[in-house]
């Protein structure tokens, strides 16, 4: 695995506060084609995405599906390419990134599947799921191997571990599997954890046994977070800082509990009306929501992208020019006209 | 007050058992539960507890290895368990009550248009002729909030919220009194979620239209119940008016259930349940909960009769055996 084709930042050598990972600009977009062959456009999947990452902080992303999230995420993952703008991890250029420096890359990284019982290969027992990244990723030797399954199934509560080993997924319940699937991403001792959604198909009652044992995991083991969801209230218990994605771009950043007390965006605004806390009065009144969906993103709407939808548009402002970010508090920055 | 209402729906000792390879899944394990005109019960249960099978007892919509189905249930005074298939597909399927599947956005049919597919229930059950059918689904796509110019379209050129819209609307057409609304927003956007809810609250109030909602999201849950009915191992542990549960719920399954809740304010730190629901197939003989309970004490052993709570709710455990009128 030579590193030769990695491109060193030569800038940022020495910097004692570089991010783990730096996203600058990114914009990752994928060509239409009709008739498979005549260009007909670009879904701006992702379309100017900036963002920095702490060694050990957790960030949330939230948004709607098709706002992006996935392909965002993915990119991270080094699973698309980007189009244009940089991806920075550990002072290295992914962005031009080929082959083995991409595999390296990869083995810092674990993912959390949204979907455990789909992730989990059927015909395989726990032990060479387990196994696997370790096989691809040259840990060569068996007892390293096995020393390794015992302590992140350890890690992860599934003890004891010998009563799991042999096991295939479907005798498992939804919440071990995703146990499994948080172990598995846990064996090569990643830097950065991406987790999709990891807890909406699981049951109420063991979602908050699943983040936490996340939170333990990432506190112990300083790990960096990417927490992929849509559910704005499992957000303030597993992460400090938290993005909000709409149609591909982040329309705002800011800390957990600033967000939520002091929401900024009408989309985010929206987004925190429609989150149902379980009380008997919601029954009796209508939800104040924004009309109509997300637009595509093929053709996103000129300016604010949430300008068709808003409730506090300006008109001859919001519908010509895209909203710069503006500070709005420290560390909270909103996309929106309505705070220049 | 409750009581003044006339009674839509009673379910009596309705029991739905499925034979497996293993054994008998005691899915529905002889639940009561009743449902008044223009009111909406709330099913609440994990995954596996059975309240899918509750409602495909109810619509008699059963799989071939179907061990025992029995019970009553009294739609408006007549008990639709004694109807034979044919009578029941004539008189109560669809014409007084009517299901939106789970992903009901797949439960389309991808070769027809959505327009045509709405309008099919009326044909068939109405008995109206097919102009007739799409002038009531032509109405119906408005009451939903669909464009009309959408009933050309095939499923899969709708959004998943419209797809939704598409289901209900379906679920609508022939103007039953009662809809069974199985995990209806599950698979939706925060924001389509409360479109949805939105919408399904103005039809309760428009057409005077009943729901049971099934469904284990509780915040959803609390955004159209009139009461509450909470499910767990095949049996119905409490029963009781939307109010008093989501204040203070009786059954320590449903407290913890409400504990489990992740809140947007407040600083309640989320709790769990320990453990894992017992096997459908040979169900522990006592509380089914009892092995996860935090208030376990000897008489768990036992089953647990239902008590009726004085206050009017009904809650299935040893702890109220004292206060029970």
């Amino acid at each position: 695995m030579e590193s030769s084709q990695n491109v060193p930042l030569q800038q940022q050598n020495g910097d004692q506060e570089a991010p783990l990972l730096s996203i600058q600009d990114l914009r990752v977009w994928f060509e239409l084609r009709k008739w498979g062959f005549i260009h007909a456009g670009y879904v701006r999947a992702v379309d100017g995405v900036s963002f920095d990452l702490a060694h050990g902080e957790a960030v949330a992303v939230v948004g709607e599906s098709g706002c992006g999230k996935s392909s965002l995420m993915k990119t991270i993952l080094g699973l698309n390419r980007p189009t244009d703008g940089d991806l920075i991890f550990d002072n290295q250029r992914l962005t031009e990134s080929r082959g083995g420096a991409m595999r390296e890359y990869r083995a810092h990284l674990g993912y959390i599947q949204q979907d455990p019982y789909g992730a989990l290969a059927p015909f395989m027992t726990v032990e060479r799921i387990l196994s696997e990244p370790m096989i691809v990723n040259g840990v060569r030797d068996k007892e390293e191997r096995l020393r390794r399954i015992h302590k992140a199934l350890t890690e992860v509560k599934m003890t004891p571990v010998e009563d799991f080993l042999h096991k295939y997924p479907h005798m498992l319940s939804g919440g071990q599997q995703q146990r499994i699937v948080i172990a598995r991403a846990m064996v090569m001792e990643p830097k950065l954890l991406v987790a999709d959604e990891p807890v909406s198909m699981l049951d109420a009652s063991v979602r908050v046994e699943i983040l936490r044992l996340l939170r333990a995991l990432q506190e112990q083991r300083n790990l960096a977070v990417i927490y992929i969801t849509h559910d704005l209230s499992t957000v303030r218990y597993f992460s400090e800082r938290i993005l909000v994605m709409y149609a591909g771009q982040i329309i705002e950043k800011s800390e957990v509990n600033e967000l939520i007390a002091n929401p900024k965006h009408p989309y985010t605004v929206a987004l925190l009306n429609a989150t149902a806390e379980p009380e008997a009065e919601n029954a009796l009144v209508y939800r104040d929501i924004p009309p109509g969906e997300p637009p595509s993103l093929v053709n996103p709407p000129t300016g604010c992208r949430f300008h068709p939808r808003c409730p506090h548009i300006i008109r001859g402002v919001c519908d010509v020019n895209e909203s710069p970010e503006f500070e709005v508090g420290p560390g909270h920055l909103v996309k929106c006209w309505l705070y220049e | 007050m409750m009581q003044k209402e006339k009674v839509l729906l009673d379910v009596k000792k309705l029991a739905l058992h499925f034979s497996a390879r293993q054994g008998v899944v005691q899915a529905v394990d002889y639940v009561d539960f009743r449902l008044h005109y223009n009111q909406a019960v709330v099913i609440i249960g994990e995954s596996g507890c059975g309240k899918t099978s509750m409602a495909k007892a109810i619509l008699r919509l059963l799989p071939r290895n179907v061990a025992t189905y029995k019970g009553s249930i009294h739609l408006n005074d007549t008990d639709i368990m004694k109807l034979n298939e044919e009578q029941f597909r004539r008189q109560v399927r669809w014409v007084r009550m009517s299901l939106v599947p789970q992903a009901a956005m797949n439960a389309l049919n991808p070769v027809i248009r959505v327009g045509d597919q709405v309008a099919e229930p009326a044909i068939i059950h109405l008995g109206l002729d097919k102009d007739a059918a799409m002038q009531q689904a032509i109405r119906m796509f408005q009451h939903v909030g669909v464009p009309i110019d959408f009933m050309t379209r095939y499923p899969f050129e709708l959004s998943g919220g419209m797809r939704q819209r598409v289901a209900i609307a379906m679920a609508l057409v022939t103007a039953p009194d009662l809809i069974v609304l199985d995990e209806p927003t599950s698979a939706l956007d925060v924001l389509t979620q409360a479109n949805i809810m939105n919408l399904l609250k103005r039809i309760k109030k428009e057409m005077g239209t009943s729901y049971i909602l099934i469904t284990h999201d509780i915040g959803t849950s609390s955004e159209l119940a009139d009461s509450v009915a909470v499910m767990y191992a095949g049996q119905i542990v409490e029963e009781s008016d939307a109010m008093r549960f989501f204040t203070a719920p009786l059954h320590p399954y449903s407290q913890k259930l409400m504990a489990s809740v992740p809140r947007l304010h407040g600083d309640t730190e989320p709790d769990f349940i320990v453990g894992q629901p017992p096997s459908l197939i040979n169900p522990p003989t006592g509380c089914r909960y009892a092995d996860r309970c935090h208030m376990r004490f000897e008489k768990c052993d036992e089953d647990p009769p239902v008590i009726d709570y004085h206050d009017g709710r009904r809650v299935k455990c040893w702890l109220y055996v004292d206060e029970g009128g």
